[in-house]
This record gives C-alpha cells, sequence and structure tokens, in this order.
C-alpha cells in the first residue's frame, strides 16, 4: 500500500506562449525532479501548441511579496507619478512627443 | 487586550476581503480569506477535480472497441484532456493549503464526491457521443460562469478546461449525427443512450434551489454565478433546438416551449434518485471507486521507483551534460533572472 509514501514535490511552470512573449505561470504539478517536471508540463499544459519553451521551477525555491495592496513594498510607486507620460504638459501641435 | 486586538484585525481583514468580492476583483492565494470560503472552495474544486478524473473511466472503456482509428484517436485525445482538467483543478486546490496525495485520499476513503453523472454505466458506443454532446454540454453551462469565480486560480483554470470542451462537446455531437445518417439499428442506438442519459444530465446541475441550503452562501461569495436551477433552465434550452437538428426526441412529456416565459418548461428529474447517487449508491458507484482505488495502488511502484531515481541523482555525482538541449536552455535562461521572482503563486 502506499500509507507512508512520500509525496512528489511540486514545481512551477512557466510557459512562452510564442517567440517575442515573456514566460507565463500557468500553473503546477508534481514530479520526482526537474526532467520529468519539464515532461509532465509538455503534457498537462502544452497539448495543443500553447507553448514554444517551458520553465520548470521548484515550487519551494520561489520567494514571493505579499499580494496585499497595502504592502508597504508597493507604496514606494505609490507617489511617484512624474514616473508617468500623463504627469507631464506638453503644448498641443509639438509632433512625435 | 489581545483579544480585542486579535478581533479588531480580523474585522479589518474580513472588510477588505469583502470589499474584494464585492467589487468582483480576485481573491488570490496568499490573500487572507474566511475559513469557510476556503472550505466551499477546496471541497468545490477537488469533487470537480475528482469528476474529471473518474469521468475518464465511463469512456476509456471504449478506446480500444471504437469502430475506427480516426474515433480511437478523437477518444484517446479526450480522455487525455480529461485528465489534464483534473490536474489543473488539483493544482488549483493545492494554492488552498491542501496536497493532492490527500485529496487523492479522501476520494478513494469515499470522503470525497465526484459529479454523480459518472455512476451511471456506459453499455453502449453511442453513449462516447451523448457524454460528449449532452454530458459535456451540461459541464460547459456550469463552467463557462466558473471562469469568472472569485477565486483567481480556480477561474484560471476554468479558462482552460472550457477552452477544452468545447472540442468534446462538438466531437460527440459529430458521432451522434454520423450514427443518425446511418441505419435503423444506429438511429435507435442514439435514441436509447439519449433516453438514458438525458435525466442524469438534467441532475448534474444539483438539487433544485430550494433544497441547496449551500447555494446562497456560494454566490454572496462569488463562487458561483447563477443559481443550480437557473444553469438548469440554460441546458435545457440549449440542447433542444441540438436535438431537433440531430433529430433525436428528449424523453419528457412535459417538456414544451413557454412563450410567456421565453424558456422551454420540463419535468423533474427523480430527485431521490440523485440523492441516492450522491450518496455513493449509483449503478456503478462502487466500480469506479474500485477502479480508481485499484490504478493508484498498482502505480505505487512507478512513483517510488521515480523517487528513488530522482534522489540517487541528486545525491550521486554530476552526469555532466543535460539529456535534452531544451532542459539546457532553461538552466540558462532561469540563471539569468533576478534571484527574486515577485508574483508567483507558491
Amino acid at each position: 500500500m502506499s500509507g507512508q509514501e512520500r509525496e512528489w514535490p511540486l514545481w512551477e511552470v512557466f510557459v512562452r506562449g510564442k517567440r517575442g512573449l515573456n514566460h507565463v505561470h500557468v500553473g503546477s504539478l508534481h514530479a520526482a525532479d526537474d526532467e520529468m517536471a519539464l515532461r509532465h508540463a509538455r503534457d498537462v499544459y502544452t497539448r495543443r501548441g500553447e507553448g514554444v519553451s517551458i520553465w520548470v521551477v521548484p515550487s519551494a525555491a520561489v520567494t514571493a511579496s505579499s499580494p496585499d495592496e497595502k504592502d508597504p513594498l508597493f507604496a514606494p510607486a505609490g507617489d511617484k507619478v512624474y514616473r508617468h507620460p500623463t504627469f507631464y504638459d506638453v503644448p498641443e501641435g509639438v509632433p512625435h512627443l | 487586550m489581545t483579544t480585542t486586538q486579535d478581533d479588531a484585525l480580523e474585522q479589518d481583514l474580513q472588510a477588505r476581503f469583502d470589499a474584494v468580492v464585492a467589487r468582483g476583483d480576485r481573491v488570490e492565494p496568499r490573500d487572507w480569506m474566511p475559513e469557510g470560503y476556503r472550505r466551499t472552495l477546496v471541497r468545490q474544486i477537488a469533487q470537480h477535480a475528482h469528476s474529471e478524473i473518474i469521468g475518464m473511466q465511463p469512456e476509456g472503456a471504449w478506446l480500444t472497441r471504437a469502430p475506427s482509428l480516426r474515433r480511437k484517436a478523437i477518444l484517446l485525445a479526450k480522455v487525455q484532456d480529461e485528465a489534464g482538467h483534473g490536474l489543473y483543478l488539483y493544482s488549483a486546490a493545492e494554492t488552498l493549503g491542501v496536497s493532492r496525495a490527500e485529496l487523492t485520499r479522501l476520494l478513494l476513503d469515499g470522503r470525497q464526491k465526484y459529479s454523480s453523472i459518472f455512476s451511471y454505466p456506459t453499455p453502449s458506443y453511442a453513449d462516447v457521443g451523448t457524454i460528449g454532446w449532452m454530458v459535456d454540454g451540461a459541464a460547459i453551462c456550469n463552467q463557462v460562469p466558473l471562469c469568472r469565480t472569485s477565486y483567481g486560480p480556480y477561474g484560471r483554470a476554468m479558462v482552460r478546461v472550457c477552452k477544452e470542451e468545447s472540442f468534446h462537446q462538438r466531437q460527440g455531437f459529430e458521432l451522434l449525427l454520423t450514427m443518425m445518417s446511418g441505419t435503423d439499428e444506429q438511429r435507435a442506438m442514439v435514441q436509447e443512450s439519449v433516453d438514458r442519459f438525458w435525466w442524469p444530465a438534467l441532475m448534474m446541475f444539483g438539487p433544485p434551489d430550494a433544497d441547496s441550503p449551500n447555494s446562497a452562501r456560494s454566490m454572496a461569495w462569488g463562487i458561483k454565478r447563477h443559481s443550480n436551477d437557473e444553469l438548469r433552465q440554460r441546458f435545457v434550452d440549449m440542447t433542444v433546438p441540438q436535438a431537433e437538428a440531430l433529430g433525436v426526441t428528449l424523453p419528457d412529456p412535459e417538456l414544451r416551449w413557454n412563450a410567456e416565459r421565453g424558456h422551454h418548461d420540463f419535468g423533474q428529474p427523480d430527485w431521490d434518485e440523485l440523492a441516492r447517487v450522491v450518496r455513493g449508491e449509483g449503478p456503478c458507484s462502487a466500480e469506479r471507486i474500485a477502479h480508481r482505488r485499484r490504478a493508484h495502488d498498482d502505480g505505487a511502484w512507478v512513483r517510488e521507483a521515480a523517487t528513488a531515481y530522482a534522489e540517487r541523482q541528486a545525491g550521486g555525482f554530476e552526469t555532466g551534460l543535460r539529456p535534452s538541449t531544451t532542459t539546457g536552455t532553461v538552466v540558462e535562461e532561469v540563471a539569468q533572472r533576478p534571484s527574486r521572482n515577485h508574483g508567483a503563486e507558491a
């Protein structure tokens, strides 16, 4: 029986949809090692040509920010409106601005 | 003092959660969420995942018996999709802090359920078509609104599932249409299959709203978007013209268009039968779980061997060149990334 069987580790899967695009997180899966994770990722997440490249990363290796919108990590961006092009008033009729 | 502070903190978190749901925003894995919301999601997503996995059995039995290479290839692709759907959903459930091994154990112990429809037998090849057309059609009615469910990973899994279900429904319809343009015997096979599956398909939407006490809470949380009865009505309205196009009769003498309501009126399924199936007393309930348990036990040595191999590779000597160029590329590209990866769902 499988009472004391250990579960295969969890991997996060990232797929590049086509050349020119970033790899995007698509989900996770269990696999014994990196090579198996890559094969499983192909079977689970790209059965219809959804990707040209796959990354698999052990879930335990991911360090994430807290997604909370009140998180101070994102606070510095809040008051820096001058980082956006719309902050600047420019005269009308000046081309290519 | 501490208790008061904890209460205040909890109220604040609850208010923020409520605001996210109220403005139709998505809840993501590391957000605070009420325990009841998390439990409801785990139960629903797990049940959904189990249904996909158990759902491979009724049709899988026809893989070697499908009448042509084309039909075998299509059915194989469909059954493989069901496995994929199960895995997307287990993956979504795992973001809520449960493990897939635990969910599998709960299914095998009969402590978590799967869709009532898969407790019915598939004695006829026409059932492959009926399941694709009618059962997957009902599943699509249920699943399309779930793409906008309040829990992010569940919604994203459903988007992938829905894209693929469309192939399932169309291949089923085409299979039945082919049989309907065949011999009288083949047409009779299709009608017989539709007669058996119609009422169980209506039951897939769950009991009537009045007998579904948890529905209101799920809707308030944005997990469900429509009630059982609304979705059932939508399914009937969608299916009637498709049945006409096929040339089959839906086995309900009360089924007729109601111009005043702008919907079809229809009879009620046998709700006692649904209750029996949900209790695990359906015609094939015991067989489905026994088969799943056997497959799980038979696969144990494979899982153990792969673990042992991975451990030996990791602990042993470096093997030098990676076996595939793809793997090489992955390692290179990962090495170029910044060390911290914000935003991935761990």
